[in-house]
């Protein structure tokens, strides 16, 4: 029952979202069985959905630790890079994907480090590899980009397992996972109390630099695994391209899913609904035949929005006014 | 000695290492015609990396000047290609109107007191989506005054060309540095990077130096747009993409601290001129790959910001050990 009271938000937001776009296009909601596979926009958006989805995963557990990793995407770029490399080269599946993994592991750690032992500003230490992450993945790749034929790794981005869109499983999977890990034992419980007061924290024993450390590695992580679904989907690795922008999505959908940039509570389901309205205000731009520049207008005006609703300025103000109100009519009677 | 320019020689010292390493394999490197070059090709990151030092020595961060720069380019080029406007003119008029965003951004950091790299970033996806908006194709510019300002020029000894858009980014360098270092508006800027309570104490008024530091850099971004249509003699709405980042790259490097509060105008031109240097020494050297280019400057990034950590360890011990 919280739970549904804290989603209820971006559960309307999504369900108004649904509504507008039917309106342009009414098949929007049509979803038929053809081919062994499930076929309809929603399922398209579920699917397009994958990436931030899962750098959203890793984004809520990182903004709940008062952070931000701008990397994810050349982290996706690296790993896609890695994974593609492996798979061309000719080393099996199982390998390939145990590489593009470590490889996001040891971004993380990275990342993990600089914040967490040196010390420096998340902003900035996961600016630095948001730099140079391009230059590695081009490195990798020499440049070019990379293309492959395995049937099996192509499955992870195109296939389909019981009627979905791999992708979507892969997504499914790992918010649940990652959801039922941090509230099923304390450890959720830590990640936010190091995000309200790291010293606090830290003074009632929590170990803070580890946790911090495991917070960047599991954002690496899923940005692994969005790079591997985003690789094996167009099936060829990209240095240049691949994850581009994708880390403000994911900040994006973060936020709209009512998580404080300022750290502390967290939700992850929120934060998928997030990705999934970002996803559905793409597809149904194009599906009502807008043209897609507006994409990126009607972003920045949801940002703009959300600001103002987390803002703890407004938010004082508006109970200052709203209590100025309210004492008013007994001042008067005084008088 | 004071500890707060000790960033700043670094830069130098570096900037000069560097250049002494690349001179002694590529002799032809210290020519006026490198220089010149160097001064041309990077005269847009110059002027914009002289805002955005600003901004981060106000303890704040502007995301959005790669797309106000990108927007810039193609407002140019589309208003010339469809009214009969004098460019310069449109100048005036694409002026006011990043100065104007850039305050607007100021205004929301301000006012919502949200984290500014949130708010620019909105400002960010507002300025790519309206330069979509105008054109997705990139545009040329043919008015015939383009190609007098291509074509300006002063011939240094040696067949360098000073360009006017190099000249430009010096002067821009200079006004920042007065700005910085000689105004009023200057030291509330420090003053607030230092800390936002004590500068509210000293009697700073917070609210019109956010706002007027924003606009500054939006102003610049929309100078910088300027300069690169000048450059590229075209707008396109995909171009100058994660320049803001390269610009927020210079300025640390240039000895900026990233939280604000300490740091030169001038070390900036140097972080910029460095950043140059990397590039023509990969153009010089032909076999290294153009990615080389972004690895290093992580690399840099990296020292300088590990370099700050230390300082202001250093100071921070020293002060620990002048009150007791």
């Amino acid at each position: 029952m919280t739970l549904l009271t804290r989603i209820a938000p971006q559960l309307i937001a999504l369900a108004a979202l649904i509504a507008l776009v039917s309106v342009f296009f009414p098949g929007f909601l049509a979803v038929e069985f053809s081919g062994g596979r499930l076929v309809g926009p929603v399922i398209d958006v579920l699917k397009r959905s994958a990436p931030v989805a899962l750098l959203s995963v890793g984004m809520t557990l990182v903004i709940a630790t008062r952070g931000i990793d701008l990397s994810v995407g050349a982290i996706m770029a690296i790993c896609g890079a890695s994974a593609a490399l492996a798979i061309s080269s000719g080393l099996g599946l199982a390998p390939a994907l145990l590489i593009a993994l470590a490889a996001g592991a040891l971004a993380g750690l990275w990342n993990g480090v600089l914040v967490a032992v040196v010390g420096i500003q998340p902003f900035v230490a996961t600016l630095i590899l948001m730099t140079m992450g391009r230059g590695v993945a081009q490195l990798i790749t020499e440049g070019r980009i990379l293309t492959f034929t395995d049937a099996g790794f192509g499955w992870l981005g195109s296939g389909v397992l019981l009627g979905m869109p791999v992708p979507t499983w892969i997504w499914v999977v790992t918010a649940a996972a990652v959801a039922l890990v941090v509230r099923r034992t304390a450890l959720g419980l830590l990640i936010e109390a190091v995000g309200v007061n790291r010293r606090a924290s830290a003074l009632a024993g929590v170990n803070a630099t580890v946790l911090l450390i495991a917070v960047y590695v599991a954002s690496g992580l899923c940005a692994a695994l969005a790079g591997i679904v985003e690789t094996a989907d167009i099936r060829g690795a990209d240095a240049n391209n691949a994850g581009l922008w994708l880390e403000l999505d994911a900040i994006l959908a973060v936020v709209i899913g009512g998580n404080s940039l300022l750290g502390g509570r967290f939700s992850i389901i929120a934060s998928i609904l997030g990705a999934l309205i970002i996803q559905t205000i793409g597809t149904g731009i194009l599906l009502a035949g807008f043209p897609s520049e507006y994409n990126l207008v009607i972003k920045a005006g949801l940002v703009l929005i959300i600001l103002i609703l987390q803002s703890p300025r407004i938010a004082a103000e508006w109970s200052l006014w709203r209590d100025s109100h309210r004492v008013e009519p007994r001042q008067r009677s005084r008088i | 000695m004071n500890t707060r320019a000790l960033p700043l020689y670094a830069t130098i010292a570096i900037f000069l290492l560097a250049y002494l390493l690349a001179w002694t394999q590529f002799p032809n490197i210290l020519s006026t015609r490198v220089l010149g070059n160097l001064l041309t090709d990077n005269a847009y990151l110059g002027i914009v990396a002289v805002g955005m030092t600003l901004v981060i020595l106000s303890g704040g961060i502007d995301l959005s000047v790669g797309s106000v720069i990108a927007f810039s380019g193609v407002f140019i080029a589309v208003v010339l290609r469809d009214t009969g406007l004098h460019p310069l003119v449109v100048f005036a008029l694409l002026l006011l109107l990043t100065t104007a965003f850039g305050a607007g951004m100021g205004f929301l950091i301000d006012r919502l007191a949200m984290p500014a790299f949130i708010v620019t970033l909105a400002g960010m996806f507002l300025a790519r989506g309206a330069a979509y908006m105008l054109s997705i194709q990139s545009v040329p510019i043919q008015h015939p005054f383009f190609q007098t300002l291509q074509g300006a020029y002063y011939l240094m000894p040696g067949k360098g060309r000073l360009t006017l858009i190099g000249v430009l980014m010096l002067l821009v360098v200079a006004l920042g540095m007065v700005i910085a270092h000689r105004t009023r508006f200057g030291a509330s800027v420090y003053a607030l990077g230092g800390g936002e309570q004590t500068a509210r104490l000293m009697g700073v008024r917070q609210g019109r130096t956010t706002v007027l530091v924003y606009a500054f850099s939006g102003a610049m971004a929309g100078l910088s747009g300027i300069v690169f249509s000048v450059y590229t003699g075209s707008g396109y709405s995909l171009a100058t993409v994660g320049t803001e980042l390269t610009a927020i790259a210079a300025v640390v490097i240039g000895g900026t601290l990233l939280s604000g509060g300490a740091g030169y105008v001038l070390g900036t031109l140097v972080g910029v001129l460095t950043m140059g240097l990397i590039q023509t020494y990969i153009v010089f050297d032909g076999s290294l790959s153009s990615w080389w280019t972004k690895i290093v400057i992580g690399l840099l990034l990296l020292v300088f910001i590990l370099l700050q950590k230390g300082l202001l360890k250093l100071s921070g011990s020293r002060l620990a050990r002048g009150a007791a």
